[in-house]
């Protein structure tokens, strides 16, 4: 699948954003003392409010016809990107009267906001699952139509946002609290492990060849002419190459900036170094998503002479 | 209610794509609005069109076959297109089943050709919204043409007569007819769409005599002094 990079960004930010507002508000509610403090929860509602508009601004960028945008909410009851848009629109107000709220009663919140914060945090994560499901309710894309997509999606985005939430308290408040370290290191984890089964699962064999597709179950089939001099929407969308040993290497960049560093920094950082695993961490995610339509094959690839996706 | 498809002889396909040619033509001033290409004339052209056409080899020298495959829209009964849309854009018609793609409500986020495992759906360069196969829902109930007219254009385009129209709810038309008599197959049947355009499959025929050439006595003579004699 070809990389649009207005995707990339978009999955990446918001998902960072929306784990984020969900740790912020689950680690205020639990108690958490370092969380007791309205200029963080101010700072980090704010920044995720940031990322996750800047996600969703960036996503419009690859629609054709952003004109029609608007009518995205209309199928709600069958297509999952129509979902995601009235999850992403229907947390608006809740975190914004979160936010208001902690402006006005900073961390001691009333009944009526403590919802807020709540639904925020519910709808956040139901957003993001719907994220993960328009590419897994794909069954043209092997690589995406599993439970390990949704599973990655929610992992790496709490991974981000508890990265973040870390890298803001030991800025804000110039030392570490353990429990959010703790939980970041746990999310890193979690993330690696989730993704390391993703990696291990797609480089299994499966799914419709070039012999289904033809419909020529019993003999070897090849492709003599793709029927056109030149490129198509097909495969500009579908046909995305990358070299083997690409891939590879990309892989152990992603490996390394995603999990590896922020790991390291957080086990053994000052609080400066907070920062930087979450910029690192970024920067790994974005090449994670790039690799994750890249090493997507379509099953259109079989009709251009794929023997298999 | 009716089932309205194609049936796409795969035995008598000469690949001459004229079936998309001829779709191309009508197609572009037909209701979808046009099919416009990008950089027609110049280095790396490119556009839309709504059936394509790829040529294959099956099976292994000398026992092979070149087949021409024709592909357009399928109007699939399970149509995943329709489902993942999120604006509503795509439908499928319960009259007759055809999968059609509203261009005033299309927000051009090509997640229904992702969903399409068949390549039936190209995005329109120049408009932004999705294009596809319209069966010519335009001519087939149009009652100004002639009756033998109302048919999509590839269908009375074809110089072989491998495509035909019908419907597939009905048992005794033509396009259920092939089907039944020669062994129709579904492409991709695995993911679940359920196509309603189906391929009928090359006859077999009997396969070219070759003739084994027996050597003469000299050759044979020939072969064992040099099976014999290493060089």
């Amino acid at each position: 699948m070809h990389p649009a990079f207005s995707v990339l960004i978009f999955t990446v930010t918001s998902g960072a954003g929306y784990g984020l507002i969900t740790l912020l508000v689950l680690a205020q509610l639990a108690g958490l003392p370092a969380l007791q403090d309205r200029t963080l929860l101010l700072s980090g509602t704010g920044l995720a409010l940031a990322m996750i508009t800047v996600g969703l601004l960036s996503s419009t960028l690859h629609l054709a016809n952003p004109k029609n945008a608007w009518r995205a909410f209309a199928r709600f009851r069958t297509s999952w990107l129509s979902r995601e848009a009235v999850f992403a629109v229907l947390f608006y107000p809740v975190a914004l009267l979160y936010l208001f709220g902690i402006f006005r009663q900073g961390a001691e919140l009333n009944g009526f906001f403590t919802v807020c914060g709540a639904l925020a945090a519910g709808l956040a994560m139901v957003t993001l699952f719907s994220t993960s499901m328009i590419y897994a309710s794909l069954r043209t894309i092997r690589q995406w139509c599993t439970p390990l997509t949704p599973l990655n999606y929610l992992a790496l985005g709490l991974m981000s946002g508890a990265l973040w939430l870390t890298a803001l308290q030991a800025l804000l408040q110039d030392k570490l609290s353990p429990a959010l370290q703790g939980t970041a290191l746990g999310l890193v984890l979690l993330g690696t492990v989730a993704k390391l089964i993703y990696l291990f699962w797609i480089g299994k064999p499966a799914g419709a060849t070039i012999r289904t597709a033809t419909g020529f179950t019993q003999a070897s089939v090849r492709l003599l002419d793709a029927g056109h001099s030149a490129g198509t929407f097909l495969t500009d969308e579908f046909g995305y190459n990358v070299a083997a040993d690409k891939l590879l290497r990309l892989r152990f960049a992603m490996l390394g900036l995603a999990f590896l560093l922020p790991f390291l920094l957080l086990w053994q950082g000052p609080a400066l170094a907070m920062l930087l695993a979450a910029l690192l961490c970024m920067a790994g995610l974005l090449m994670e998503r790039w690799l994750f339509f890249a090493e997507a094959r379509h099953v259109v690839r079989l009709y251009h002479g794929a023997p298999r996706t | 209610m009716a089932k309205l498809g194609l049936v796409v002889d795969l035995d008598t396909c000469v690949g001459c794509h004229g079936c998309a040619t001829a779709c191309k033509q009508w197609n572009t001033s037909g209701t979808i609005g046009p099919l416009s290409d990008s950089d027609p004339y110049g280095r790396d052209p490119s556009g839309a069109w709504l059936n394509r056409i790829r040529t294959y080899e099956v099976g292994d020298t000398p026992n092979s076959k070149t087949v021409n495959m024709p592909m357009s829209c399928m109007h699939c009964e399970d149509a995943a297109c329709v489902t993942v849309c999120p604006t509503g854009a795509s439908y499928k018609r319960k009259e007759d089943g055809i999968v059609l793609v509203d261009q005033d409500k299309c927000m051009g986020c090509n997640l229904c050709s992702w969903a399409c495992p068949y390549g039936a759906r190209e995005l329109d360069p120049q408009q932004g919204t999705m294009k596809k196969c319209t069966l010519c829902v335009d001519r087939i109930y149009d009652e100004r043409l002639p009756e033998e007219e109302r048919k999509p254009a590839c269908v009375i385009t074809c110089p072989t007569k491998s495509r035909v129209f019908g419907d597939f709810d009905d048992p005794d038309s033509e396009v259920s007819k092939l089907v039944r008599e020669r062994g129709g197959q579904q492409l991709m049947p695995e993911l679940g769409y359920n196509p309603v355009n189906t391929y009928l499959p090359p006859r077999n025929k009997k396969a070219v005599e070759v003739y084994e050439v027996k050597p003469s006595l000299g050759k044979t003579v020939k072969q064992w002094v040099n099976k014999v004699i290493a060089r």
